[in-house]
């Protein structure tokens, strides 16, 4: 392969850079949002907020069932989760009571993991950079992933970007275009689950269903169209993991909350600051 | 050959039968609109046209390449999702700016290409589906009870647009409808519906049909006042005759 002078440089520039775990850190937040924005508003849209919850609780039963089985931890986080979001979207289908079975599955899935959690030996000490998230502790590897599983997501939105939306408008409108609303609500679910797996690191289990909705929810009152809004939630939600950084850094905040903290500072200045502009 | 056709279909949900032996056709460039009461299965009978839900017997058969243009019955607009009307009009396919305006206009609300989906009133609601449904240059539109919510004059107002749409173009036209009047007028053919086909014809056949006076009221003066009255009887085969009405009587006498 060729490589111009001009990439060589760039190429001694920033891997240098990569050295330093803030830059990585702040990469991973921004990564994150990539995939964060676009998914997000559409777990916005379509009112799947608790979906989102149960998927990323599911997560903790994934690292214990990786740890135990000396598996790669993204394997299993994205298997539990995908597992999990698969049996929600089947038994809503079905016409169980979502409000409560989502509840149920949400929260067991995280009492399942934890106690799981505590059969593996060596988890216990670090259980917190699981449900809080480790950015700090971002490796290359774990940079890699992040960015990814972002760009695989990015890619699978944007593919099914038309079709998704028509889907989440009316899913008989959908069907009559010829479209099948099942495959997109299909692609949703396997997005969701590798953001889980890409977000763990970052943000925790607890808080993924956060960097989901809370940027989205706050690019909402500033946009006009679909794609203005998951536009303006990768910005917010970069603008969070940097100044969420940022704060974890100077004040020795938990670098997870903490990002989710500017987030929602964000969501309240601009849902103030639509409700000017609409009255 | 029909545009779409249904043979004999059965549909059902759960064990409960909804549509029983249905057949209905649509020709080129006719106007066919399907009335009966509410539960009568007007509406799975267009989501089994459109293959949305399975039949359980009998067949569904489309035109080969038949393009459809579907007005949905609502369009639940969340507030968390922004939509102007000109980008819901590209959507699943994206149109020219010149092919939105002009399909905008076609329906009489050329101004609302800006405004958000949600802030439209329930008329222009209707005109902008409409819109979004020619703009795939449809053979056939299927409206499911597409003026819902309007008031008289708006709903004369768009079946007129509907008859127009049809004049200039020569689609033809699927809908399902409670209110009659107004559709009757509008409609080359039309199929009264209640589990099963009770009469079929044009307006001024069905209207004076007796299937269709047990349905919805003793002639036509009287059919939008009594409709919401009569409306209940049951036509169902394996009815039980087991005539049990729990008459609770618990008038307070002051």
């Amino acid at each position: 392969m060729i490589m111009t002078t001009a990439t060589i440089t760039l190429m001694n520039t920033i891997i240098p850079m990569l050295d330093d775990f803030l830059t990585r850190a702040a990469l991973a937040g921004v990564g994150l949002s990539l995939a964060t924005g676009p998914l997000g508003s559409f777990v916005v849209w379509r009112r799947m907020a608790y979906f989102g919850d149960a998927t990323a609780h599911a997560a903790i039963l994934g690292v214990a069932l990786a740890l135990a089985s000396d598996l790669p931890v993204g394997f299993g986080i994205m298997v539990v989760s995908l597992a999990m979001a698969v049996t929600v979207a089947t038994l809503a289908a079905k016409g169980w009571a979502m409000d409560t079975t989502l509840g149920v599955l949400a929260h067991s899935a995280l009492a399942f993991g934890l106690v799981a959690v505590s059969f593996v030996p060596g988890v216990r000490t670090d259980l917190s950079a699981w449900l809080f998230g480790d950015i700090l502790a971002v490796s290359r590897g774990d940079l890699a992933f992040v960015w990814g599983g972002a760009v695989v997501v990015l890619a699978l939105l944007a593919w099914r970007w038309q079709a998704l939306l028509t889907a989440t408008l009316n899913e008989d409108l959908a069907h009559a275009s010829g479209l099948n609303p099942d495959r997109e609500r299909l692609v949703l679910t396997v997005a969701l689950a590798i953001v889980v797996a890409v977000a763990i690191k970052v943000v925790g289990a607890l808080l993924i269903a956060a960097m989901l909705i809370v940027p989205a929810a706050a690019a909402r009152g500033l946009s006009r169209t679909p794609e203005a809004m998951a536009a303006l939630a990768i910005v917010i939600g970069a603008v969070a993991a940097l100044g969420g950084l940022h704060l974890s850094l100077w004040q020795d905040t938990p670098a997870g909350p903490s990002i989710i903290v500017v987030a929602a500072l964000i969501f309240a200045a601009t849902t103030a600051l639509g409700r000017r502009f609409t009255g | 050959m029909s545009l779409i056709a249904a043979e004999r279909i059965c549909v059902g949900f759960g064990g409960a039968e909804v549509l029983h032996d249905v057949s209905v056709a649509v020709q080129q460039g006719e106007i066919v609109t399907i009335v009966g009461p509410n539960g009568s299965g007007k509406s799975t009978l267009l989501r089994a046209l459109l293959g949305i839900l399975p039949v359980a017997r009998g067949r569904v058969s489309r035109a080969p390449g038949l393009r459809i243009g579907y007005v949905p019955q609502r369009l639940a607009l969340d507030r968390s999702l922004p939509m102007t009307v000109r980008r819901f009009l590209s959507l699943p396919v994206r149109v020219s700016d010149g092919a939105a305006g002009a399909a905008l206009a076609r329906v009489g609300v050329p101004d609302v290409g800006a405004l958000q989906m949600a802030s439209l009133s329930g008329g222009q609601l209707q005109r902008v589906l409409l819109a979004r449904a020619l703009l795939s240059d449809p053979q056939l539109l299927v409206l499911d009870e597409p003026t819902q919510g309007l008031d008289q004059p708006g709903e004369a107002g768009f079946y007129q647009l509907i008859a127009d749409v049809r004049g200039s173009t020569g689609v033809a036209v699927l809908m399902v409808s409670h209110d009659l009047h107004v559709v009757m007028a509008a409609s080359d053919r039309v199929i009264c519906l209640n589990g099963h086909v009770c009469c079929e014809g044009t307006p001024k056949v069905v209207s004076s049909a007796p299937e269709y006076r047990a349905l919805f009221g003793l002639g036509t003066q009287g059919a939008l006042a009594l409709y919401q009255h009569v409306h209940d009887h049951d036509h169902t085969h394996d009815h039980d005759h087991s005539h049990d009405h729990p008459h609770e009587h618990d008038h307070t006498h002051a």
